[in-house]
């Protein structure tokens, strides 16, 4: 108290001497925050950190875009990867990607590529690779600050028409695109988009690079047919394993549950809906007229309030009925699983190994947002028997690569008991074995704990259903193991009689002067005796 | 020697026998493990109790029941040629034998002293021989060998090594002895005897001085049975005043080892008695200390607990009680602390004057 005391006095003393400042001074030194301007000074949030990074940050967001886009107009993806180094300068790389999706608007286009938070997929609850509508936008502006150069962007919506070109800039205050060319172009392909973007980076092999993160990527989606150029020049391609598009997920309204208070005040404003009741019903979903009704009762409220006077003045009484009430939870029809046989496909594929197995949760719910989980293991064969198992983790069908040890995934595999299983673990770890592990998180809303997107957060239905679907992949790992042992001991036990029993011939024929006759029967007695005994 | 040819043969013959019988062979050795032997004073040394382990011939103990019966014809074969092989030798031989070889020499060991153990003869008797030296002697005594070329008889005297000692040999069975001392001093320390030679202590006291290094080898305990068995002198042991140097060295000494019980008949020197350093010592003189480590007061209390030796007697109790209760230990040097030559002119006499209060 006393020092607080003695601050707040020289304060005031200061104050005295000093030249009085008015709000009006303080004002003139606010001024609106652009979002671009924002990022640009916290790019790390965007997963563009370092130059090795930030190169697979580009790749990763080109990807998911492509990817979501060719699956929404239900084509199987055509995707071309191609890093080069540019020619006259160290550490500056020309990134382009390639898909075959729908092609996109020429009015869409600028924006799409060149203001941060444009996007399709943050207003909706559908499961996709992106959420926010960050991404792309982002990898152009970190290449457009790296190297001054604009992101060039082809796209073709149809055969029958041309190509259109754009070359954009972000202007970074004023969160717009700055189209500084815009074109019609030649493009000998029926449809689809071409991104280039050049930037500062650092192209490394090894684990966490971007070769890496397309590998996974194709395990992760065995329908995708993924060429890939590295700045080495090499070739690189993952064939489709599969000729089926994933089953398309469905988009749902948002579940009671699953609502925070300053959205739900938000849906009130917005909504159509003229009355509380049909605001429940509509907006939500698992509302019935019944539930609408026990919820607005709960909470006091006229069931034919206007849900913009609710948003004023009683949305926090609306916020705690809606916990208070018993709601369905959501359907979960609207996830779409890679599959137990995709998963094995998908691994047989990159992964040389004796054993595979998969499991695929049925869906279930965490604070009213759907989800699913998936298991892939492979085990054995050209994996390294020494050292931590490798870990992918997969969210909505993207591979993750940072940030391993804060991810619910993590968690939930080091919290499983793998001894049980047949490999070896020390606690608080990792077990160790010729063992690669996906697991796959497929939600309508992933929780990542940065908008980077590198891990997930721990809620406890997912720690739940990730350890039922690796426990459920343990125990065919140890039937496999179990039967492998027993199988190497066989192996063992003859090549043991097979080397020391002549050794006993040898000594008895030395010590009781037997001869080569009755050497041999000795071995060939003993040698019959221990094959048939189990021990 | 023929008759340890003829166990042998009897041995390899029953597994013979078995195997043309279609049934798995086996052996049987004593556990020779502290807690197998027993101990009566009368009789005066550790004897091998019942306990047996079983070695039948299966895919697991097929390595180990190659090698023993492997070990045994090379036995025999050192027998026969009337030859020997030190244990490390013993070990190399074993090279020739490709998959059955042994890959480190603890491992041929162990199973040489199983074979020993089989038979209740001792490793000299399979004419296997330790690398290590038997101790050293100076004092009284005349030392009747023979030549290894002419098997003519030599004398040694011990009395004319003069800062030096006479060394015991390995195998010491065929050795003969002419003294008149009137007793034996068992020294545990090489530095101890030293002074004890340098200074001409046994002409004095007219004794033998034997210097062990240690916990006895084989032969130094055989050597030493034999010689005052042979003379009727007495055996006074003169060693550390620690848990080891009781328990594990003057035990030894006296009533043989666990791991050794099936040979131990030989190889103890019942009749010896603990000169010192006596807890007790440790006061009455004064002796500067080391405090007890944790290893010390474990190995005393585990000898109080599992020792047939110490258990059997009342005084050893007490007396290793005592030093648990000090907490500490006086080594036989500390009594430089009150003149080098302390331990000839007072430390020694004093003690020899009344043998009958040595510990047994």
């Amino acid at each position: 108290m006393t020092t607080k005391k003695a601050v707040s006095k020289k304060n005031k003393k200061q104050s005295d001497h000093a030249p009085k400042i008015t709000a009006h001074d303080l004002a003139k030194g606010q001024r609106e925050i652009s979002v671009s301007e924002f990022f640009t000074k916290n790019r790390h949030l965007l997963g563009f950190d370092n130059p090795r990074k930030a190169l697979l940050t580009t790749i990763k967001e080109g990807m998911d875009n492509s990817l979501d886009a060719c699956e929404e107009a239900k084509i199987l993806p055509d995707i071309k990867i191609n890093i080069e180094q540019v020619n006259n300068a160290e550490g500056r790389f020309r990134v382009t990607i390639e898909d075959n999706g729908p092609g996109i608007l020429k009015s869409q286009m600028p924006r799409i590529f060149g203001k941060l938070l444009y996007g399709s997929k943050f207003h909706r609850l559908k499961m996709s690779r992106g959420q926010q509508g960050i991404g792309i936008s982002a990898a152009g502006m970190y290449g457009q600050l790296t190297t001054g150069k604009p992101v060039l962007i082809t796209s073709k919506i149809s055969p029958k028409k041309p190509a259109h070109h754009y070359s954009l800039v972000i202007d970074t205050q004023r969160n717009e695109p700055k189209i500084i060319k815009d074109v019609e172009v030649k493009w000998d392909t029926k449809h689809g988009t071409k991104v280039v973007i050049e930037l500062e980076a650092k192209y490394q092999k090894g684990r966490q690079s971007v070769d890496d993160y397309i590998e996974q990527t194709a395990i992760a989606n065995p329908h995708a047919d993924i060429i890939y150029i590295n700045p080495e020049g090499e070739k690189i391609r993952y064939s489709k394993t599969s000729k089926e598009l994933p089953v398309e997920p469905k988009e749902i309204k948002p579940h009671p549950y699953g609502i925070e208070l300053g959205i739900l005040i938000k849906m009130l404003h917005d909504t159509k809906a003229k009355k509380l009741q049909s605001f429940l019903m509509k907006d939500f979903s698992r509302v019935s007229a019944k539930v609408a009704k026990e919820i607005c009762k709960k909470a006091n409220l006229y069931e034919k309030a206007r849900p913009t006077r609710i948003a004023a003045q009683e949305a926090d009484a609306l916020y705690k009925a809606i916990k208070l009430t018993k709601i369905m939870n959501p359907p979960t029809d609207c996830i779409s699983p890679i599959g137990d046989e995709l998963i094995i496909h998908g691994l047989k594929k990159q992964i040389n190994a004796d054993f595979f197995v998969s499991n695929t949760r049925a869906p279930t719910v965490y604070r009213g947002n759907p989800f699913l989980v998936e298991v892939g293991l492979a085990y054995g064969g050209d994996l390294p028997e020494e050292g931590l198992i490798r870990l992918l983790r997969f969210a909505n069908r993207v591979p993750l690569q940072y940030q391993q040890s804060a991810c619910v995934i993590t968690e939930s595999v080091i919290n499983t008991t793998w001894r049980n299983y047949g490999l070896q673990q020390s606690s608080g770890a990792l077990p160790t074995g010729p063992v690669i592990l996906m697991v796959h998180l497929a939600s309508v809303w992933v929780p990542f704990t940065s908008e980077s997107k590198e891990s997930i957060a721990p809620y406890p239905e997912i720690e739940k259903e990730i350890k039922l679907a690796l426990q459920e992949c343990g125990r065919h790992l140890s039937k496999f193991i179990k039967r492998k042992k027993k199988a190497a001991e066989e192996i063992k036990k003859k090549s043991y009689i097979k080397k020391y029993i002549p050794h006993i011939g040898i000594a008895l024929k030395e010590i009781l002067n037997l001869n080569d006759k009755q050497e041999r029967k000795i071995v060939n007695t003993l040698t019959d005796i221990l094959e048939r005994s189990r021990s | 020697m023929t008759q340890t040819i003829t166990r042998i043969k009897q041995s390899a013959s029953s597994i013979h026998n078995k195997i043309t019988k279609r049934q798995k062979p086996s052996m049987h050795f004593p556990i020779r493990a502290l807690s197998n032997v027993k101990y009566t004073p009368k009789r005066g040394f550790f004897e091998l109790r019942g306990q047996k382990k079983v070695r039948t011939l299966t895919v697991n103990t097929v390595k180990t029941f190659a090698q023993t019966l492997r070990l045994m014809s090379l036995s025999k074969e050192l027998i026969e040629k009337d030859d020997i092989a030190t244990k490390r030798e013993a070990y190399y031989v074993s090279k020739n034998w490709g998959d059955a070889r042994f890959d480190e020499q603890p491992e041929s060991d162990t199973l040489m002293d199983d074979v020993e153990a089989m038979f209740e003869v001792n490793r000299e008797q399979l004419g296997f021989i330790p690398e290590e030296k038997g101790g050293d002697v100076a004092g009284q005594l005349v030392v009747v060998d023979r030549d290894q070329d002419t098997g003519k008889q030599i004398k040694i005297d011990c009395t004319k090594f003069g800062s030096g000692a006479y060394s015991i040999p390995i195998s010491v069975e065929h050795l003969k002895f002419e003294t008149k001392a009137k007793f034996i001093l068992v020294i545990e320390t090489a530095g101890m005897f030293q002074r004890l030679v340098k200074h001409n202590y046994w002409k004095k006291t007219n004794c033998i001085l034997i210097s062990m290094g240690g916990v006895p080898t084989r032969a130094c305990r055989r050597f030493i049975r034999r010689l005052s068995e042979g003379k009727k002198i007495p055996v006074y042991v003169f060693v550390d005043g620690d848990p080891y140097g009781i328990t594990n060295i003057y035990r030894t000494l006296k009533v043989g080892s666990g791991n050794a019980a099936h040979i131990n008949k030989y190889f103890c020197v019942p009749n010896a008695r603990y000169l010192g350093i006596t807890p007790q010592d440790i006061i009455d003189y004064k002796l500067p200390t080391h405090p007890l480590k944790d290893v010390d007061v474990k190995r005393a209390k585990d000898a109080l607990k599992n020792d047939p030796f110490i258990k059997s007697h009342k005084e050893w109790q007490n007396a290793i009680n005592k030093l648990i209760d000090m907490g500490v230990r006086a080594e036989q040097q500390s009594l430089a602390k009150h003149g080098l030559n302390y331990v000839i002119e007072k430390y020694l006499p004093q003690k020899l004057k009344k043998p009958n209060s040595f510990l047994p």
